[in-house]
């Protein structure tokens, strides 16, 4: 590929992300702070020391477990807004393991991580019914579903869950010692949790890329019709999807419960689900992106907790960086397929919606 | 109002739809576009309505030169088109469909609609009641209202892009009636069709046009013959038809009951023999259709058997057809057939009936190579379906067939096609049938149905009009029949 090809290829992000920049040092301005310096609190709080880099990863982690799940879904075509109720549910089987199974370390972890894979697979396959035998539109099963299961958390964590004496939203009692997913020395760092997200993320480049079950699913998820006359059952391969989809956020649930919090709490899966759907859409649904993306991601959230200490700016300047580099990134995907159209002499109607998931491996 | 295209092209990627087409209409004229379907004229059209973009050339509106970005651009400069599927929208009521389109964000007088909308279909004899849903009006009256919409926002360029497809016969000498006046009027007229007759009835000038060219330009009336041989490129040889034994039953079907929406099928009976060719004959959605349907599977049937290879499929469901040697092409080849988006190989690898796991993406990418050989396949195996052009995609279809299909059900198999491609389309399916596959398709194109099939069934309004031996039918008989004229 010469110079030129590369450009051609490139230039979407390339441009994406240099006007994230431009906005994101706009932003910075505006609230008074020097945007540099700001950056350079951002990549110490989050590189500066091992522990640091250590509680990156336990964001990173999380975030590329239901990432890799949301792109088995939208290879299927499929808007799995769910994920969130997927996480929670993934983390509220984990933490039933952890709270009422006694044994050795290796045992609790491995049940609490299969269970936490089985709920959030169990929870995704609800709205997987509800869309293929409900008619139940995938974004509003998932997010109905949602509610109930963050619903479900909140009830345990005041209810049967509660700590003795104290019904708190800030948690149930924390579990026992030998259900916490073993740590790397005197950081937080779970290797295990690492572990099993790159596992995750190469089971499912090889599951989209190699295998006759990943092109089944694609050819369902951009063209139904066309992949039910060639044959595939292409119900069966949806709810498949939103199993395994889901199985991988509930296994982000289950990292969350078991390696972080170290108990259930209300807000467990911290955002990561439609962080992950960010991730995603910025990675091009190419597995081979989201490592990398959710690493950034992680960095952004992680370091920005020590804005306010350092530079006295909000904590949720973080969150707006991200949501301008996604934006961004969308909109100039965008602009490429309308001109894209426009060469092929379409008609200027509204863009198209960019659900071009399934470019995927 | 006249207008003038030079010079035309339009490209869709690497098919060249229109190829440098110049057309000159004048006002009050009515100027027929002959060619067969995929010729090139819905898209020529579709590019003077500001509906496509043209890829190069100039389009003139009473001498000056235009630029037609959108459907509204072109209204603006008077020029509105019918498409062949009437644009209403089937909810809305007459007269909301009528309004809609009318430009401009200040507030919609309906009763001021209203009655110009009276006004215009007392003068051409048409009935409306503003209130219904359109879903209720038969298609010719939804070309009625929307001739009076694109009046109303001041058309004096009218294009009917195949308009006579699924309207009656009465409706049929009222659209031409209309169409006489508004010319009268100045009104420029371009009708485009395939349909030689209509033509010839309506028109007073006729222009050819063949894979994106124009071939010739005629005053009518002008002889037959002349116009047949520039839309088809000199005479069609009809083949030796070979004589194959006909074999023992493979497909039957018994007081088969099938509906949807639009059409519905009672009592349909139909044996195919081995190596048999069925051809389904008649307007569009009289019921070829949901027959085809039911008997590949797709659509459960309220009554009746079916069998296929001794089988009893009734009750099964698609797979099951699949699976005992039923397959069914529909005619939209992206939409029912090939996955936009994924390549040659990849659609090799989903027609494969392989349950292995894993993908050797080398020796797939080796096989479709040599499937792409073997299938005259204009492409490469990283090529995606939607980059072929049609009678390219047809041939991936066909290579994507199982071998030794018991009964192979086929719905416009060479629409669009170049004559090569739809030669090499039967050279293949006659292969099939040699190996005593039982064919049954359905045509819009009578010398097709004429030429491969043994039996021609006829279908009109939702039964047989008529079964014929196509060895000793003709074009004018069988036109007669689909037109609901049973004439002996």
């Amino acid at each position: 590929m010469n110079f030129a090809d590369l450009w051609k290829r490139s230039r979407t992000g390339v441009f994406a992300v240099a006007m994230a920049l431009v906005v994101g040092i706009l932003l910075l301005l505006v609230a008074g702070a020097n945007p540099f310096e700001a950056l350079g609190v951002i990549i110490d709080g989050s590189l500066g020391s091992t522990a640091r880099f250590g509680d990156t990863l336990m964001v990173w982690a999380p975030l590329v477990l239901a990432a890799a799940g949301l792109l088995i879904t939208f290879a299927a075509g499929l808007w799995n807004i769910g994920v969130e109720g997927q996480i929670v549910f993934g983390a509220i089987a984990a933490s039933l393991v952890a709270r009422e199974v006694s044994g050795p370390t290796w045992l609790i972890v491995t049940l609490a991580l299969l269970a936490g894979f089985a709920g959030g697979g169990f929870w995704a396959f609800l709205a997987g019914l509800l869309r293929t035998y409900g008619k139940v539109n995938e974004i509003f099963g998932g997010l109905g579903l949602f509610f109930v299961a963050q619903a479900l958390a909140v009830y345990l964590v005041l209810g049967p869950w509660k700590r003795p004496g104290v019904a708190s939203t800030s948690g149930t009692e924390p579990f026992p010692r030998e259900s916490w997913l073993p740590t790397l020395g005197s950081t937080r760092l779970s290797w295990v949790a690492v572990l099993v997200a790159v596992i995750a993320v190469l089971v499912v480049f090889y599951l989209l890329r190699g295998t006759r079950f990943g092109l089944r699913l694609k050819a369902v998820g951009k063209n139904m019709r066309s992949a039910f006359l060639l044959g595939i059952p292409t119900g069966r391969y949806m709810l498949a999807a939103f199993a395994l989809g889901g199985g991988l956020a509930g296994l982000a649930g289950a990292v969350q419960a078991t390696g972080f919090h170290h108990k259930l709490v209300p807000s467990i899966s911290g955002g990561y689900g439609f962080l992950a759907i960010l991730v995603a859409m910025l990675a091009g649904y190419a597995a081979r992106w989201i490592a990398p993306i959710a690493f950034v991601f992680a960095m952004l959230a992680v370091g920005s907790t020590l804005l306010p200490l350092k530079l006295g700016l909000d904590s949720s300047v973080g969150g707006v960086l991200q949501g301008v580099l996604v934006l961004f990134t969308i909109l100039a995907q965008g602009w490429q397929a309308r001109r894209q159209n426009r060469s092929d002499g379409v008609a200027a109607g509204p863009p198209e919606p960019p659900i071009v998931p399934g470019e995927v491996g | 109002m006249g207008f003038e295209l030079r010079e035309i092209h339009k490209h869709f990627g690497a098919v060249r739809a229109n190829d440098g087409v110049n057309l000159s209409v004048a006002s009050g004229e009515l100027h027929g576009l002959l060619g067969e379907n995929g010729a090139g004229k819905s898209t020529l059209m579709k590019v003077l309505s500001g509906f496509h973009q043209k890829t190069s050339g100039e389009i003139l509106v009473e001498g000056e030169p235009v630029e037609l970005r959108t459907p509204a651009d072109a209204m603006q400069h008077g020029i509105g088109m019918l498409h062949q599927d009437p644009l209403v929208f089937l909810p809305f009521t007459v007269l909301d469909n009528f309004i809609i389109g009318s430009p401009g964000p200040e507030r919609v007088n309906r009763r001021e609609a209203a009655r110009e909308l009276a006004t215009l279909a007392e003068r051409f004899g048409f009935n409306f009641d503003p209130d219904t849903p359109t879903r209720r009006l038969t298609v010719g009256e939804r070309q009625q209202l929307e001739i009076l919409r694109l009046l109303w926002l001041g058309a004096r360029v009218l294009i009917l892009d195949e308009p006579t497809t699924g309207i009656s016969a009465p409706q049929r000498i009222k659209l031409f009636a209309t169409l006489r006046e508004l010319a009268a009027d100045g009104m420029s007229v371009v009708f485009v069709s395939h349909k030689l007759e209509e033509v010839e009835e309506l028109c007073e000038r006729v222009t050819i046009i063949r894979a994106g060219a124009v071939v010739g330009e005629r005053d009518l009336p002008c002889p037959a013959a002349e116009l047949v041989e520039l839309m088809f490129g000199g005479e069609v040889e009809v083949g030796e038809r070979p004589i194959v034994g006909l074999g023992p039953p493979r497909l039957v079907v018994s007081g088969l009951g099938v509906q949807d929406r639009l059409a519905s099928v009672e009592d349909f009976d139909l044996e195919v023999a081995e190596g048999e060719v069925i051809g389904l004959a008649g307007l569009e959605g009289s019921g070829q259709r949901i027959v085809l349907d039911a008997l590949s599977g797709l659509r459960r049937a309220q009554t009746g058997t079916i069998q296929a290879g001794g089988r009893d499929l009734t009750k099964t469901g698609y797979r099951g057809y699949l699976a005992a040697g039923v397959q069914f092409l529909p005619a939209g080849r992206l939409e029912e057939g090939l996955v936009a988006g994924l390549t040659l190989t990849e659609h090799f690898v989903l027609a494969a009936r392989s349950d292995s796991f894993r993908i050797d993406w080398d020796s797939a990418r080796e096989e479709a190579g040599r499937d792409i050989v073997d299938h005259f396949i204009k492409g490469t195996p990283e090529s995606t379906a939607e980059s072929l052009s049609g009678g390219n995609q047809q041939r991936l279809l066909l290579a994507m067939l199982q071998d030794n299909l018991s009964v192979l059900l086929m719905e416009h198999p060479t629409r669009g096609l170049d004559i090569e491609s739809a030669a090499w389309v039967w050279e293949q399916l006659l292969l099939r049938r040699e190996d005593g596959t039982a064919i049954v398709f359905a045509s819009a194109d009578l010398d097709e149905l004429l030429e491969y099939s043994d039996r021609i069934l006829v279908f009109f309004n939702g039964s047989v009009l008529a079964e014929v031996n196509a060895r000793t039918s003709s074009v004018d008989e069988l036109g007669h029949l689909i037109g609901g004229k049973v004439s002996r």
